[in-house]
């Protein structure tokens, strides 16, 4: 509040900024209604809720839900899933969108680096309902993948039906959807590298492969470190348009993640444990992205980090 | 300047390895057009099928009088027009006092909007409070829920800020009050950002299927990504349940339709991507993650 003047008497400072006020008066109540009204809506975690006696009518049971979440065989089950699949997306696919932006960054001729760029994000413009059909058609029995692996001498693949082979289908469909997209925030850094820097590189003899490695890779790494913050704070969400478009009770065992857990609880009006769930996920997700990025700005002394 | 013969080799194959790529990111969408336009017995082939070799429009004269799909797309149509306007009008709103150094309370109500990024009630909270205010069933539930997303105004924000100062010092000499700077100043210099948010907000709204999924049970007012939905992936998931393995010309129908409704839907997102790509990648540079 340092930006206003220090002798102003507050009445006069609400006063004379009446039209600013009067302005964010909407977008204020708006986020107070519909971002937390509903945290304040999570108290039915510790409650027993019955709809026909209201949120604050219902009785309170303390820690009960949460102790039944995981006394419960499906809701462990579903955060083991959630972390193997988000563990899995991460180890291969958080380089993708790097590798992706070094490779469009050598091409050197314009036309051709702008067409493949687009070809790339073109996926992340469609809605997994889209997508998810598209690939139950492409990994399904007589589909062109399984063409594939006739044509290579092998047996047709349940790719949708088998626990292993479905979990990879969604880690390489979920790269597919996204590494374009995430590459365009990489070339952005690349864009920002000072052309003076790969001059005085050639200048001293550096190869392009040591241009690349000393002065490009060492650029993108504090994105690398951002984008590595915001995907911790993901990791127990693990991408619920996408499975639920693609699963089916056949691969419930490894696909079943904490958000279509709490969508099934919420679908068999099991409130209070859908909420206690959901809200098992959030709490976890802050403490990872603040926890992770009071780290990052630990250990680089204030210059990495979100925020 | 002379290249090697290893720097020479390098760029053939990453220009080669690059094709590879966007081949494979371009074809799973040849494949659903080859077979939406395909005849049932051509679409049972196994096979790439990179293009029809038996041409039939059956499944799209199917699709296109199908009642449903007309519904989807009238209404979904409505839920992005009416969204958009609403999202960036409400955006704008927003922005411009969060933007502006004398705001009261400036850093505090930044930071209130910043952590609905980081924590939220989650779904059951959020249907409960959508239901209390009577909003089931009707497009309002598609609509007001989501209608300003803090990442939204922190880019808005931060555009605001860019402009020079002096603009507003002279429009107040002038008499002008807060909402004509806004309207009259900021906004005329603010098309890019404009335009990135509007094209965000819109396709969001185009492909948006799980909040019509909770909130919107009357299929009069179902949208268009539900009704896909119903043909896509249910179809599939009771073929896998039931064990039909066998690749009778009936399943293969269905797999024609299947590919027109998916084909029908996009077509509109493939219309315009070629013209305003450059506004949406344009946006994540002024976004950046940091405020």
């Amino acid at each position: 509040m340092n930006d206003t003047l220090p002798e102003a008497p507050w009445s006069g400072r609400y006063h004379r900024h009446l039209g600013l006020i009067s302005m964010m008066a909407p977008a204020l109540a708006y986020f107070l209604i519909f971002h937390y009204v509903p945290m304040v809506g999570l108290v039915i975690a510790f409650k027993d809720y019955v709809m026909s006696d209201g949120i604050f009518g219902s009785a309170w049971v303390g820690w009960e839900n949460f102790a039944r979440l995981f006394s419960s065989e499906d809701f462990p089950r579903a955060i083991g899933n959630t972390l193997t699949i988000s563990i899995l997306r991460l180890a291969f696919g958080f380089f993708a969108p790097v590798i992706l932006a070094l490779m469009l960054n050598e091409v050197r001729q314009a036309g051709y680096k702008r067409s493949i760029q687009t070809l790339t994000y073109l996926p992340h413009f469609f809605s997994w309902v889209i997508l998810g059909g598209i690939f139950l058609m492409l990994f399904g029995g007589g589909g062109p993948v399984n063409a594939a692996v006739k044509l290579l001498g092998a047996k047709p693949v349940t790719f949708l039906t088998d626990d292993g082979w479905f979990i990879a289908v969604l880690i390489i469909t979920g790269i597919w959807q996204g590494a374009g997209w995430g590459a365009i925030v990489y070339l952005a850094a690349l864009s920002g590298i000072s052309p003076n820097l790969y001059e005085a590189a050639v200048i001293d003899g550096a190869s392009r492969w040591q241009q690349t490695r000393h002065i490009t890779v060492p650029s993108l790494v504090p994105t690398m470190i951002t984008l590595f913050i915001l995907s911790l704070g993901g990791i127990l969400t693990a991408g619920f348009d996408q499975i639920y478009n693609m699963y089916n009770p056949m691969v419930y065992d490894v696909a079943d993640i904490v958000d279509t857990y709490v969508l099934r609880r919420m679908m068999g009006l099991d409130l209070s444990l859908a909420t206690a769930a959901g809200m098992f996920k959030g709490v976890v997700g802050l403490v990872l992205v603040v926890g992770a990025n009071f780290f990052a700005r630990k250990i680089s002394k204030g210059e990495q980090g979100v925020w | 300047m002379r290249l090697s013969t290893g720097e020479r080799l390098f760029n053939v194959a990453n220009t080669f390895v690059l094709a590879v790529i966007a081949l494979l990111c371009l074809y799973p969408f040849i494949y659903t057009v080859s077979i939406s336009l395909s005849t049932a017995t051509e679409a049972s082939r196994d096979g790439f099928h990179f293009y029809p070799r038996e041409l039939s429009l059956v499944s799209y004269r199917m699709v296109l009088t199908n009642p449903s799909i007309v519904t989807g797309y009238v209404n979904t149509l409505l839920r992005t027009v009416l969204g958009t306007v609403m999202t960036l009008l409400a955006t704008c709103v927003a922005a411009y006092p969060l933007s502006r150094r004398e705001m009261p309370h400036r850093a505090l109500l930044t930071f209130l909007i910043v952590f609905t990024m980081l924590f939220s009630g989650g779904m059951v909270p959020g249907y409960l409070l959508v239901k209390e205010l009577g909003m089931i069933n009707t497009i309002w539930a598609l609509i007001v829920p989501g209608m300003i997303t803090a990442f939204n105004v922190i880019i808005v924000k931060n555009f605001f800020q860019a402009l020079p100062e002096s603009l507003v010092e002279s429009a107040r000499i002038d008499g002008a009050g807060e909402w004509a700077i806004l309207f009259r100043i900021y906004l005329p210099l603010s098309k890019p950002v404009l335009a990135t948010v509007a094209l965000w907000t819109a396709v969001g709204h185009w492909n948006a299927w799980f909040d019509a999924l909770l909130y919107i049970t009357d299929d009069k007012k179902q949208v268009l990504q539900t009704f896909l939905q119903r043909i896509v992936i249910e179809s599939s998931t009771q073929m896998m349940e039931l064990g039909v393995t066998d690749t009778s010309v009936i399943q293969f129908t269905g797999e024609t339709i299947k590919a027109a409704t998916i084909i029908v839907t996009i077509l509109p997102i493939i219309c315009v991507y070629p013209f305003v790509q450059k506004y949406f990648v344009k946006g994540i540079m002024l976004g950046g993650v940091k405020g």
